[in-house]
């Protein structure tokens, strides 16, 4: 086979569509997802403002989308999608169902990040007289910092495994790519060179999140 | 006068799946402003809790906490912040921000505590932050974080931001348990330092009787939740009168003991030190008092005590020699030719 310019023309559209959905969907997935595990954390009845009710509400929202296979959820929430973006299909309402499913998870990764704050330095903030807001703002999202950022890092490979899944409503990026021409052409080499990218941008996010969670980490140095 | 902290028949039970836990039953205080009180007991007396009833961190399930005549139960949520704000705690693993340096935790309750947002600038606040860091001694340290300073260190971080809003009371909650000898002292005297310049009111949760002697006026004794004794530091110590205060006390006997130990050894570095047993026979002969008679020179008696060896009293001596190489030697043989086991210690010969 014989690799010709239209093909790396494709490769870096797949590129650019899969970063545009794994970002944009990371980001409202954060919008989401953190005040979300916020939520979760502080109503918990270990948390700062013990309260069943909400955690319980939050908890079964959470369980019952991360429940739902993403390729279901994703024709699911198709009447949501068109409402928000327009349309149900392309690569922007793509990232309606990649956040949907994001959002709970990230929120469940939030919640045990905050949950690793030292009780004890809760405690202080609370012998200040500091409210709920002030804790939330300046101890557990400061002192919680490192383990989120670790979080975001995970949340952004796994949205950009989802976000391979597009290919059935149109959506693009790098995994349609290799679905189209290596499941349903047999061109393999095609779906290598995607597969390989993929590979390569999972690797560069995790790199730059670690270095950063170490390097904003005050704990040991 | 009313008292400055006010506990009146106060009661915690803590409701478990399984049972209630009486924590704390019927306890009665009165702390006067400028006190120093300490507040002892074994651990799983309640001490812990009864401290944070105080602050209201624990709601008491009975009874009332006053404040400067203020019922804390009665005081709307944001005013029992502003009132915490006036009830600056401390605590035994220090709690402070290990993301933020130390001038950024010393300024977290002026920017941030207190209930309302807070009306001090950023650089007042950092300002105030400087003059409390000078106070506790840490001055070079603006920029450390938590992590790279030591446990005394640290504590004189959290004191600094215990300081920071001008506080009335102190609440130290096993202030010192987390710290060596040497390092309990300093940030006594620092407590001290601060109680006699400040005039705040300082309670003192401990299980050490050591702490209660060096820097009390007043201790309350507190066993299986209930208070059993309270009073003077020196009336307690002098005459206990239950069984609780009496085991405290003998502990606190071997507490200081050890504490005077390891003042000894620093003083025995670099000195030439020599432990002398006495046996039954050589003790009709004051030996040590003829040596220096004859010698002419004094010498220092670090450690004297008696010794139950296989049923037979011992005496024995730790003595620090005069430099002089001659002397010493002298000195050795002179003890040795009267009988007496000589030989010669290091600092950690003692125990």
């Amino acid at each position: 086979m014989e690799w010709t310019s239209e093909m790396t023309i494709m490769m870096a559209d797949g590129v650019r569509e899969t970063l545009f959905m794994t970002l944009l969907s990371t980001l409202f997935g954060y919008l989401l997802g953190l005040p979300m595990g916020v939520a979760l954390a502080v109503t918990d009845k270990n948390g700062i403002r013990p309260n069943a009710v909400v955690y319980k509400i939050l908890d079964v929202t959470a369980n019952v989308v991360r429940s739902v296979p993403f390729l279901i959820l994703l024709i699911l929430i198709m009447p949501l999608t068109k409402l928000l973006v327009g349309r149900s299909y392309g690569t922007a309402a793509t990232v309606v169902p990649l956040t949907v499913a994001a959002a709970p998870f990230i929120g469940r990764m939030i919640e045990s990040s905050l949950g690793e704050v030292d009780h004890g330095v809760i405690e202080a903030a609370q012998s200040m007289g500091a409210s709920t807001m002030t804790i939330i703002i300046r101890v557990l999202l400061v002192e919680a910092r490192t383990s989120i950022l670790v979080g975001v890092t995970i949340a952004l490979g796994t949205i950009l495994g989802y976000s391979a899944m597009a290919g059935i409503v149109g959506g693009g990026g790098l995994g349609d790519i290799a679905m189209r021409y290596g499941y349903y052409r047999y061109e393999k080499e095609i779906m290598f060179v995607a597969v390989i990218l993929l590979v390569v941008l999972v690797q560069i996010f995790q790199t730059i999140g670690m270095k950063m969670s170490v390097k904003l980490d005050r704990r040991h140095r | 006068m009313a008292g400055m902290i006010e506990v009146r028949n106060l009661s915690k039970t803590f409701v478990t799946k399984d049972a209630n836990v009486e924590a704390l039953q019927d306890i009665n205080l009165s702390i006067q402003t400028g006190d120093i009180y300490g507040i002892i007991g074994m651990s799983g007396a309640g001490k812990s809790t009864l401290v944070r009833c105080l602050n209201f961190l624990e709601r008491p399930t009975e009874g009332t906490v006053e404040i400067e005549g203020r019922d804390l139960s009665k005081l709307s949520e944001w005013e029992l912040r502003a009132q915490r704000a006036q009830i600056a705690m401390i605590f035994q693993h220090f709690n402070l921000l290990m993301q933020k340096n130390v001038i950024d935790n010393i300024c977290f309750p002026l920017l941030y505590a207190g209930g309302r947002k807070s009306t001090m600038s950023k650089e007042d606040a950092r300002k105030r932050a400087r003059e409390l860091l000078e106070i506790v001694g840490l001055k070079e340290k603006e920029r450390a974080y938590p992590s790279q300073l030591s446990g005394g260190q640290k504590q004189r971080v959290a004191i600094a931001r215990a300081l920071a809003a001008n506080p009335k009371i102190l609440l130290c909650d096993e202030a010192t348990s987390a710290l060596d000898p040497q390092t309990t002292q300093s940030i006594l005297q620092l407590l001290k330092q601060i109680n006699r310049d400040y005039g705040i009111t300082i309670v003192i949760i401990t299980h050490e009787m050591s702490v209660v002697r060096e820097i009390c006026s007043h201790v309350a004794i507190i066993g299986d939740g209930r208070l059993v004794e309270q009073g003077r530091v020196a009336d307690i110590f002098s005459h206990p009168k239950t069984k609780e205060a009496k085991e405290l006390i003998v502990k606190g006997r071997g507490e200081e003991r050890r504490t005077l130990e390891s003042h000894q050894k620093d003083m025995m570095k670099g000195k030439c030190c020599i432990r002398i047993v006495f046996s039954v026979n050589s003790s009709f002969e004051p030996v040590i008092a003829n040596m220096v008679l004859r010698f002419g020179q004094p010498i220092n008696i670090l450690r004297a005590d008696t010794k139950n060896v296989e049923g037979i009293a011992r005496g024995e001596m730790i003595l620090s020699l005069p430099d002089d190489l001659q002397m010493q030697r002298e000195m050795k043989a002179y003890l040795t030719e009267r009988g007496l086991a000589v030989e010669e210690v290091d600092g950690y010969g003692m125990d």
